[in-house]
């Protein structure tokens, strides 16, 4: 680990990356902070631009940068607007809004930036712990276990349905599953559902299929519902100092939330959304009566409590990402997708053939807190001013970045046809609230799925893995119980969530 | 500034690989004043890479004045020969790189044309495969993998980064069948991914992996494999340990060549000079950096003798997919 540590190091300090980390950060908090645009969208907008640098550490840097660079930002909308940026947020704004309303703007986005960058800093900390024993473990793994993982994994979103509710979520998730069917298998020598359209041979491009979902109809969206748009003024902002004692009333807080927060996020299908709303109520059940009152009128523990946890979860959501090759949400798919189509395969392997992908990324979570922190207490009065940003300047630059993406890479014009084809499905589908992330889960999951289900059946010439292998049996169990007990949270986060972007 | 910074970045990656190899201007033996690269797959893949390298060691040693590339993806490579073969007239510049599955995909009709439809420029550069276990395994040797699937054909797996009747499951079913065995008997697993096929081979969910033969030789010196043979007429250079199915009594080769392809009714001078530059190429130092970087073998075969080689290539591979049903 040591050894590990050090290549990280001096691959994280590289002028490049060091860059990166600042660059997807500064555009993380941006974006973040403005309502409607997901972390999700984007990465997606940034994947082609992350593959046109070439250097897969690099670019998962940056991409990384933008993720946890925007569950930062998307607070300092949820205070000062009660609009979250991005739905991991929106329990910020339960105390975070009426503080703000009390004329305490200031010290709650201090709160909220002291919490973020704990709860970030404590994540990339247990990362960097459970990561490595993760990926021990998962060597062990055959076909059969990541078979049963991937239905683990698809159980989860339909049992962590953050938005929309479930049957939706199912619905969708098949139709990803549906989609990755198109083209030649790994396992079949034969294209299917191709209608003999050599372009979708190789199958739908995820690229462009993560765009259609997430860039383009959030452009149209935000054109076609202007009332959405932020109308404060995000300007006076003072106060920015918290007492002493305030501080120590937060550190337990934020002690908890870290990790519970963290192993939320290390959950395939749960993750920052579902882990704050876990961890506000988990705070006030445990707060004493006095404080209990104070929740959801500017209780400072309520707002330390979601904003420490959903920036642990989401550092937690790159352990299966990193160790397994699963993507545990939404935004780690797209992650995924971006890190195949640079031809690093991430997987139990990734830490011994590329150690420094692996290092590279812990390290420069460090440093993307620090600059969040730096980004986030003394110059937010002025990075406020975003919000004030006219909608007609933003969502030109959406499309153009939408469009140039899903060409560059393949120089394939029948790419652009997809994507717009497909962007508006996917706008229609956003207006009929049926919630995208799942369908991209679903597409990327689907055929690891089928895959890892042929080749199991393939070693044991049928289905004799789920007896003679207990591990999958064990997993196969565990999804069943995600199906049959779905979490009443989600139900609490869903009413709550309404009409915010796919958070993560 | 997204744009900037992306752009910045590629030219600092640009300024690097060009640092490889010190340009030496023309000094008189400039062949060509240019050539433009088609490449029939993605940015950032083998014949994405061959083409980028071989430009790069043509333009810097002087043989070739500019290079140009396009990525043209689609149809596992026939969008690519398609449009050579319908724009032939204003394609007399270009340069197709290609490699063994042109001959596989048209064998199974992924494409209509085939390489006869081409123009054949010249196959530049090869990779052996090899046939490794795990480093730990108790197997040493061709014939104790041969001993252990007579045991227990079953569980004696074998796996591959191709789909079944791709390269890596056809290099396995013809060694199988050198060896007296029915390669139909063979059970192979295919992965879509070199790295997902290696990781199941360390969690032993196969006996042995077919793969090639400079990502062998890359594992066997990080000591996680050990190479039971591989498909050349002799040892290869690069690792002297690894011996060869020949010497195990298993008579069989294989190379998996790239190469490149040329417009159909390119006019002869103009094919000439192409094989001129290319064969000039193999003394310089620039291709030389550029070999050694991405662990190339040099197997030159230009006009006629490419010709035989394919012809030989596609009569064993179809024989054999008949054998296996794919046909």
């Amino acid at each position: 680990m040591i050894e590990g540590l050090m290549i990280g190091l001096s691959a994280a300090f590289s002028l490049q990356n060091l860059l990166m980390v600042i660059f997807g950060c500064l555009i993380g908090t941006f974006i973040g902070m403005l309502p409607g645009l997901g972390p999700m969208s984007i990465i997606a907008i940034m994947i082609p631009v992350a593959i046109t640098i070439g250097d897969p550490s690099a670019a998962l840097i940056l991409l990384a940068g933008v993720y946890y660079g925007a569950i930062f930002g998307g607070s300092t909308s949820s205070i000062l607007l009660n609009a979250p940026g991005v739905a991991g947020t929106v329990a910020s704004s339960f105390d975070g809004y009426p503080m703000a309303r009390k004329g305490q703007a200031g010290k709650a986005l201090t709160i909220a930036a002291i919490s973020s960058f704990a709860g970030g800093s404590i994540g990339a900390l247990l990362l960097m712990i459970f990561a490595p024993m993760l990926s021990t473990v998962a060597l062990l793994f055959h076909s059969a276990e990541y078979f049963a993982l991937m239905v683990v994994g698809l159980s989860a979103i339909a049992a962590f349905a953050g938005t929309g509710n479930v049957a939706k979520a199912v619905l969708m998730t098949l139709l990803g599953l549906i989609l990755a069917t198109v083209g030649e298998g790994a396992l079949f020598n034969l294209p299917r559902f191709t209608m003999g359209i050599m372009d979708l041979q190789s199958g739908l491009s995820f690229i462009t299929l993560a765009m259609a979902m997430f860039a383009l109809p959030e452009a149209l969206f935000l054109v076609m519902n202007p009332a959405r748009s932020a109308q404060g003024d995000g300007g006076k902002i003072t106060g920015l100092r918290i007492t002493r004692e305030e501080g120590r009333k937060i550190a337990p807080v934020i002690g908890r939330q870290s990790i519970q927060g963290f192993f939320i996020g290390v959950l395939p299908g749960a993750g920052a959304t579902i882990a704050s709303f876990l961890g506000y109520a988990v705070e006030r059940n445990i707060a004493s009566k006095e404080e209990q009152k104070e929740f959801g009128h500017g209780s400072i523990k309520g707002l330390a409590a979601p904003e420490t946890a959903n920036n642990a979860a989401c550092t937690g959501s790159f352990v299966p990402l990193l160790t397994l090759g699963i993507p545990g949400s939404g935004t780690t798919a797209i992650l995924l997708g971006a890190l195949i189509a640079l031809n690093v395969t991430p997987g139990p392997r990734l830490m011994i053939d590329e150690p420094q992908i692996f290092w590279a990324v812990i390290i420069s979570m460090y440093i993307g807190n620090l600059v969040l922190l730096v980004l986030n207490l003394p110059l937010i009065p002025y990075i406020a001013k975003v919000l004030t940003i006219p909608r007609n300047y933003l969502i030109p630059f959406i499309l153009f970045f939408t469009l140039m993406g899903s060409y560059i890479g393949q120089n394939n014009a029948t790419e652009l046809l997809l994507l717009v084809g497909m962007g508006v499905c996917a706008t229609i589908l956003r207006f009929a609230d049926y919630p995208l992330a799942p369908l991209l889960i679903g597409f990327i999951l689907g055929r690891m799925l089928e895959d890892n289900f042929a080749r199991s059946m393939q070693l044991y010439d049928g289905m004799g893995f789920l007896i003679d292998r207990p591990m999958t049996l064990g997993l196969l169990v565990i999804a069943a119980l995600l199906v049959v007990v779905p979490s009443y949270r989600a139900r609490r986060a869903k009413a709550r969530a309404k009409g915010i972007a796919d958070g993560d | 500034m997204t744009l900037k910074l992306g752009r910045r970045a590629l030219m600092v990656a640009a300024t690097a690989a060009m640092s490889f190899g010190t340009p030496v201007l023309a000094g008189g033996h400039q062949v060509l004043d240019s050539i433009h690269f088609l490449i029939p797959g993605g940015a950032g893949g083998g014949w994405d890479g061959t083409a980028r390298g071989t430009g790069e060691a043509l333009t810097n040693a002087g043989l070739v004045g500019t290079a140009s590339y396009e990525n043209m993806s689609g149809g596992g490579g026939g969008k690519a020969i398609g449009y050579l073969i319908e724009n032939a007239e204003s394609n007399h510049g270009t340069l197709m790189v290609n490699s063994t599955p042109i001959i596989i995909r048209s064998l199974t009709g992924v494409f209509p044309q085939n390489f006869r439809d081409l123009t054949l420029v010249a196959g530049t550069i090869g990779d052996y495969a090899a046939m490794v276990v795990p480093a730990d395994s108790n197997i040493d040797s061709m014939a104790d993998l041969l001993a252990a699937y007579d045991a227990d054909p079953n569980s004696t797996a074998i796996g591959g980064g191709s789909v079944p009747g791709g390269m890596d499951h056809l290099v396995a079913a013809m060694v199988m069948e050198a060896a007296g065995k029915d390669a139909l008997e063979v059970k192979y697993i295919p992965y879509d991914a070199g790295g997902k096929a290696m990781a199941a081979l360390l969690s032993g969910e196969i006996k042995a992996l077919s793969t090639g033969f400079s990502e062998a030789v890359a594992l066997a010196q990080a000591g996680e494999v050990k190479i039971l043979g591989v498909t050349s007429d002799e040892r290869v250079g690069a690792y002297e340990d690894a011996p060869t199915m020949k010497e195990q009594g298993i008579d069989t080769t294989f190379v998996n060549w790239r190469g490149f392809f040329g417009a159909p009714g390119l006019p002869e001078d103009q094919l000439a000079a192409y094989q001129d530059a290319i064969a000039k190429m193999y003394d310089t130092p620039e291709w030389e950096a550029v070999r050694a970087r991405n662990g190339w073998v040099n197997i030159h075969n230009s006009g006629d003798d490419f010709k035989a080689f394919l012809e030989n290539q596609e009569k064993v591979i179809g024989d054999l997919m008949k054998k296996l049903g794919f046909l």
